[in-house]
C-alpha cells in the first residue's frame, strides 16, 4: 500500500472529524442537540477508555501474559455494574456543584483549597505525560509498520517527524475545539461526538479484524479454541495477587483517570444516561476484547518470532495481504490515540489554567485589571496548557525514545491516578474527611508512586542511580524502590500498589483524624455527602458589603457581557427590581459562585467574589448558629405538637364530659315524670275516695273500705317517699353507717324471716350450705340486711317457676365476700339486664307488687357505701344477683 | 439535624424499588467474587489460564451486563429524594 495514500486518508479522517465537530457546535450553538444528548453518544464517549494502550497494547499484553489484559476491562465493568454506590453520585455532585474537573472537585470538597487542586493537577499531569507520550508512540508505530511494509520504496517518515506532526495537529484540533468557548459546565458537544464517532471507529476495526481472523485466517471458533489449548501456556499465568490488584487498579483508574472524568461527569448531560451506560459501557468493552485472544494466539502462530506482538493487529492482515483491512486497523487506532490525547489535554488544561494559571495571573494582577476580558485570558491559558500538555507528551517520547512496551507505562499512568481515590471516596462518603488529610495524603501517595512505581520505570541508572535498587536509598535497605519495608516477594507493580495506597490511605484518615476542618470545608463536606438529602447547610455568603456593580464587572470579565448581564437582570427581577443590578443577598452570591466556578474552578470563583464581598467566607459561629436555629425550630415544632396533643386530649375529655351532662339531664327529666307518675297514681285514689267519703250517707262497710283504702294509698306513698329520701341520702354518700361485727348467716336468716312476707302464699323452697355463712363481717348489718331482703324478697315476687327455689352461695375471696342469690325462674333478659339497677326500672307492671322499682337503686347505692357492690350474674338458669362486700369495711375519711 | 421521620414499612411498589437497589448494590460485590473464583481453582501460586477459562470470564461477564441492563430501567425512575438512601 503506498505510504502516501496512508498519510492522505489519515488527513481525510482527521478533516472528517473536524467536520463532524464543526457541525455538531452549530447545531448545539442552536440549542439543536436532539439525539446527540442520548445515552449511546454518552456511552461511546466513554470509550475513551480503550485508548490505543487497548487497541493494540491489549494483543501484546495477551501475547505476553495471557489472561491478565482482561483485568483492565473487570474493574471498569464492576464500577459501572455497580454505579449505584459511587458513578450516581459522583455525577449528581459534579452536576450540582458545576466540578470542572477531578482537582476541582477535590479542591471544593476540601473548602475550595486552591493547594489542593494545585496538587491533584500536577499529580495528573506527570501520570498522564507518559500516557500521552505512549499515543504518540503508538500512531509512530503503526505508521513504521506500513512504512516498513511499503515495496515501492517510498520514503518512509522520520519517526520523530510523525510524532511532532502528529501533537501539532491534535493540538491543533484541541484548541479549536476545546477552547472555543468557556462553558458553565466545560461541555464540549463538538469534541463529545468526534470521540463518540471514533469509538464506533475503534470497535468496528477491531471487529472486522477478529472476524477476520478468526473466520478468514483460522478456521472457526472451534479451531481458534484448539489454537489456544495448543499455545505455549507457560506464559499464560497469572499471579493471583496480580489479578486481584489489577483489577482494583483499573477500577480505581477509570474513576480518576481526568480524561475520565471529563467525559463521565463533566460532560454528563443527564443522570439517567448513566443507568444506560451501566451496562452498555460494559459491554462496549466485552466487544473490544473479544477477540483479543484469538488476534494474540494466531499473530504468535502465524508471524514470524520476533515480530513486536503489540503490532499484530496491523501486522497480521497486512502479512495476509489485507490493506484494506489493515488501513481500518490503522484508522481505529489512529482513533483511539487521537481521542484520549484530545480528551485528556482538554482535561489537564482545565486544571492546569484554573487552579494555576488563572490564580497565578489574579495573585500578580490584582485589582489593577478589573477592565479587561477575564473570558479571553482563561482561554488563552487553556490554549497554553494544551500545548504544553502535548509538548510535554512529546518530549517525554522523544527523551525516552519509545522503546518500553506499551502495557507497563500504562499501568504506572493508572496508579499514579489511582492516588487520589483515597481523597476522593474519603470526601463523598465521609464527612469527617479534612483538607489536610487529603493534602497528607495526596503528597504521600504521589510521593510513595514516584519512589516505587514511575521513577524506576525510567529503568535503573535513569533517574535513581543503580544502587538504590540493590541497596536502598541512603544505604537503608528497607528503602530499595522495589522492596520498601522488606517485601520482597512482591510483584513491583502490585508492591507499589500496596504501598503507595496503604500508606496515601493511613495519611488521609490519620491527618483527617486529627485535624479540624474550617466552616467552608464542614459546609461542603455536608454538601457532598449529603448530595441527595437537598440543599443543606447556610448559605456560603452573608450580606457583605460588595458593591453590585463590582460584581457585574467582574462576572462580565468572565461570563461575557451578554451572559453577565442576563444573568444579573434576572437576578434583579426575582428581587423585585427592575435594571441590572441585584442586591448582593446571600442566594445571589451563592448562585453568581457557582455560575463562575462552572468556569474558572469553585477555588478561583470564591477567591474572586470573596475579594469583592470583603467578608472572606461563613464562620464556624454561622455554622453554629444555624444549628441551634434549626435546633431551636425542631423543638418549638416538638412543643407545638405536644400542645396540640394535649387540646385533643382535652378536647375529647370536654366533649365526654357534655356527653355525660346531656344524659344525666335526660335521666333527670325522666326521674322527675316518672316520680309525678308514682306521686300521682296514690294521690288521686286518695282524693277520689275521700271525696265520696265527704259526700257523706254511706254505709259503714264502704266507709271502713274506702278509709282502707285512703290509709294504704298514705301508706304506700310514705314508703315511697321513705325510699326517695334513702335513695337520696345514699347517692349523697351522706349515710351514717353504723359499724360492727354481725354474721353472716345472722344476717341471711333475718332477711329470709323479714321476706317471708312477701307474697306469703307461695311456698318458697331455699338451698343454703351453712357451713360456708359462718363469717364475721365487719359491715352495717342493718343495711346490707335491707339489700338481702330486696334480693329475696324480688325472687319471691318474680320467680316464674312453679316449684321456686332460691339457692344461696356464700364464696370467700381475698378478703371479699360473694353471696349469690339464684332462683329458678326465667330469669331477665340480655337487654334489660343493664337497666335493672336504674330508678323506677320495672321489667312488666303485670307482675307489679306494689314497689316503685326503687329496690334495685337503692341495693346499688347500699352497696357502694359498703365497699362492695351488687350485680346481675347472666347464665345461671334463672335471675342471679351477686353481692360482693368487703371482709373488713374500713371506716372512709369524711 | 435530625433527619425527617421515613415510613418504617412501604407498600409493594417501592419495597420492590429499594429490594432493586439493594441488588444493583450487590451485583458488582457478586461480579467480584466470580472474576476471582479462578484464582482458587488451581493449587499452585501461579494459576495457568485455559481455553475455558476464556469462555468462564466471558460469561460472566455477560452475565453481569444482563442483569444491569435488567436493573437500569428500574433504577433510573424512582430518583426522588424522599425515598432515597433507605
Amino acid at each position: 500500500m503506498p505510504f502516501n495514500l496512508l498519510v492522505l486518508s489519515c488527513f481525510l479522517y482527521v478533516a472528517f472529524l473536524f467536520t463532524v465537530a464543526f457541525v455538531v457546535e452549530g447545531r448545539a450553538a442552536r440549542g439543536r442537540l436532539g439525539w446527540l444528548r442520548s445515552p449511546l453518544v454518552y456511552t461511546l464517549s466513554l470509550s475513551i477508555y480503550c485508548t490505543a494502550w487497548t487497541f493494540y497494547g491489549a494483543v501484546g499484553y495477551a501475547a505476553r501474559s495471557g489472561l491478565e489484559f482482561l483485568t483492565i476491562y473487570f474493574g471498569p465493568t464492576l464500577v459501572f455494574v455497580g454505579w449505584w454506590w459511587l458513578l450516581r453520585k459522583l455525577v449528581r455532585i459534579g452536576r450540582q456543584h458545576h466540578v470542572t474537573s477531578i482537582a476541582d472537585l477535590i479542591s471544593s470538597r476540601y473548602g475550595k483549597s486552591n493547594t489542593l487542586g494545585v496538587i491533584v493537577t500536577v499529580m495528573a499531569v506527570v501520570a498522564a505525560t507518559p500516557y500521552i507520550a505512549l499515543q504518540l508512540q503508538s500512531v509512530v508505530l503503526s505508521f513504521g509498520v506500513f512504512a516498513s511494509a511499503a515495496p515501492d520504496g517510498s520514503r518512509p517518515l522520520d519517526p520523530g517527524q510523525i510524532a511532532v506532526w502528529v501533537a501539532a495537529g491534535l493540538a491543533a484540533f484541541t484548541i479549536l475545539f476545546g477552547t472555543r468557548n468557556l462553558d458553565v459546565r466545560e461541555q464540549h458537544h463538538g469534541i463529545v461526538t468526534a470521540i463518540a464517532v471514533e469509538a464506533v471507529v475503534k470497535l468496528v476495526a477491531l471487529l472486522a479484524v477478529g472476524s477476520f481472523v478468526v473466520w478468514g485466517v483460522a478456521g472457526g471458533v472451534a479451531d481458534v479454541i484448539d489454537r489456544i489449548e495448543a499455545a505455549d501456556l507457560s506464559a499464560w499465568q497469572v499471579q493471583p495477587g496480580r489479578w486481584t490488584g489489577l483489577i482494583f487498579l483499573s477500577a480505581a483508574a477509570v474513576i480518576c483517570l481526568p480524561r475520565m472524568f471529563q467525559v463521565m461527569v463533566v460532560e454528563n448531560e443527564d443522570e439517567g444516561h448513566v443507568a444506560r451506560a451501566s451496562w452498555a459501557f460494559p459491554l462496549y468493552l466485552m466487544a473490544m476484547s473479544l477477540f483479543i485472544v484469538p488476534i494474540a494466539v494466531v499473530g504468535l502462530d502465524r508471524l514470524p518470532s520476533g515480530s513486536n506482538p503489540d503490532m499484530f493487529v496491523l501486522t497480521l492482515p497486512l502479512a495476509e495481504g489485507q490493506g484494506a483491512l489493515a488501513m481500518l486497523a490503522f484508522l481505529g487506532g489512529f482513533s483511539s490515540a487521537t481521542s484520549m490525547v484530545i480528551v485528556e489535554s482538554i482535561a489537564l488544561a482545565t486544571m492546569i489554567s484554573n487552579h494555576v494559571m488563572i490564580p497565578m495571573w489574579l495573585r500578580l494582577r490584582s485589582g489593577a485589571a478589573a477592565g479587561d476580558d477575564l473570558r479571553q485570558v482563561v482561554l488563552m491559558a487553556r490554549r497554553l496548557a494544551i500545548a504544553a500538555v502535548l509538548a510535554l507528551g512529546y518530549g517525554y517520547y522523544h527523551v525516552s525514545g519509545g522503546s518500553a512496551a506499551l502495557a507497563t507505562i500504562g499501568l504506572v499512568a493508572f496508579l499514579g491516578v489511582a492516588q487520589v481515590l483515597p481523597a476522593m471516596l474519603g470526601g463523598i462518603f465521609w464527612r469527617g474527611a479534612t483538607r489536610t488529610g487529603a493534602i497528607l495524603g495526596l503528597v504521600t501517595g504521589l510521593a510513595t508512586w514516584a519512589y516505587t512505581s514511575f521513577l524506576p520505570s525510567f529503568g535503573p541508572g535513569a533517574v535513581l542511580p543503580e544502587t538504590v535498587f540493590t541497596q536502598g536509598l541512603m544505604g537503608f535497605a528497607w528503602l530499595r524502590p522495589h522492596s520498601l519495608f522488606g517485601t520482597e516477594a512482591m510483584d513491583p507493580l502490585i508492591h507499589a500498589l500496596f504501598w503507595s495506597m496503604a500508606l496515601n490511605i493511613l495519611a488521609f484518615c490519620l491527618g483527617s483524624l486529627f485535624t479540624f476542618p474550617g466552616p467552608v470545608e464542614r459546609l461542603q463536606g455536608a454538601a457532598f455527602v449529603n448530595v441527595f438529602e437537598g440543599a443543606v447547610g447556610p448559605q456560603r455568603w452573608a450580606r457583605g458589603r460588595a458593591e453590585p456593580e463590582a460584581l457585574l464587572v467582574m462576572a462580565q470579565r468572565i461570563l461575557g457581557e451578554e451572559t453577565a448581564l442576563s444573568l444579573f437582570q434576572s437576578a434583579a427581577r426575582a428581587q423585585g427590581k427592575e435594571g441590572f443590578l441585584p442586591d448582593p443577598t446571600p442566594a445571589f452570591l451563592d448562585g453568581l459562585e457557582a455560575r463562575l466556578s462552572g468556569s474558572v474552578g469553585a477555588a478561583t470563583a470564591h477567591a474572586m467574589i470573596s475579594q469583592l464581598v470583603g467578608r472572606a467566607t461563613v464562620t464556624v459561629e454561622d455554622l453554629l448558629a444555624v444549628a441551634s436555629e434549626s435546633a431551636q425550630i425542631l423543638e418549638y415544632s416538638a412543643r407545638l405538637e405536644a400542645r396540640e396533643a394535649e387540646l385533643t386530649r382535652t378536647a375529647g375529655a370536654l366533649r365526654e364530659a357534655n356527653d355525660k351532662l346531656t344524659q344525666l339531664s335526660l335521666q333527670k327529666d325522666a326521674f322527675l315524670s316518672q316520680i309525678s307518675h308514682e306521686l300521682r297514681t296514690p294521690m288521686t285514689s286518695i282524693r277520689a275516695f275521700s271525696e265520696i267519703l265527704t259526700e257523706g250517707d254511706l254505709p259503714t262497710e264502704m266507709v271502713v273500705r274506702y278509709g282502707r283504702i285512703i290509709h294504704d294509698e298514705a301508706k304506700r306513698l310514705t314508703r315511697l317517699l321513705d325510699d326517695l329520701l334513702d335513695l337520696s341520702v345514699l347517692e349523697n354518700g351522706a349515710v351514717q353507717l353504723t359499724l360492727g361485727l354481725a354474721s353472716l348467716q345472722g344476717m341471711i336468716d333475718t332477711a329470709l324471716t323479714a321476706a317471708r312476707q312477701t307474697r306469703p302464699e307461695r311456698d318458697f323452697q331455699v338451698i343454703r350450705d351453712l357451713p360456708s355463712e359462718t363469717i364475721y363481717l365487719k359491715t352495717d348489718a342493718d343495711r346490707l340486711t335491707q339489700v338481702f331482703i330486696n334480693l329475696i324478697s324480688n325472687a319471691r315476687k318474680y320467680c316464674d317457676s312453679d316449684r321456686p327455689e332460691l339457692r344461696i352461695v356464700v364464696r370467700q375471696r381475698a378478703g371479699r365476700v360473694t353471696v349469690d342469690f339464684i332462683d329458678n325462674g326465667k330469669g331477665i333478659p340480655k337487654d334489660s339486664q343493664a337497666l335493672i339497677f336504674e330508678k323506677f326500672a320495672r321489667l312488666t307492671d303485670a307482675n307489679r307488687a306494689g314497689g316503685a322499682g326503687l329496690g334495685l337503686a337503692i341495693c346499688r347505692e347500699i352497696m357502694t357505701n359498703l365497699g362492695g357492690s351488687v350485680a346481675y350474674v347472666p347464665g345461671q338458669r334463672g335471675a342471679a344477683f351477686r353481692v360482693t362486700v368487703p371482709l373488713r369495711l374500713e371506716r372512709l375519711a369524711a | 439535624m435530625r433527619r425527617p421521620k421515613r415510613p418504617l414499612f412501604l407498600a409493594r411498589a417501592p419495597y420492590r424499588r429499594r429490594r432493586l437497589r439493594d441488588a444493583a448494590r450487590l451485583l458488582p460485590v457478586l461480579g467480584a467474587f466470580l472474576l476471582l473464583l479462578p484464582l482458587l481453582w488451581t493449587p499452585t501460586s501461579r494459576m495457568a489460564m485455559t481455553s475455558g477459562d476464556v469462555i468462564y470470564f466471558f460469561s460472566v461477564w455477560l452475565a453481569l451486563i444482563a442483569f444491569a441492563a435488567a436493573f437500569a430501567p428500574g433504577l433510573r425512575g424512582g430518583d426522588t429524594a424522599d425515598d432515597e438512601e433507605d
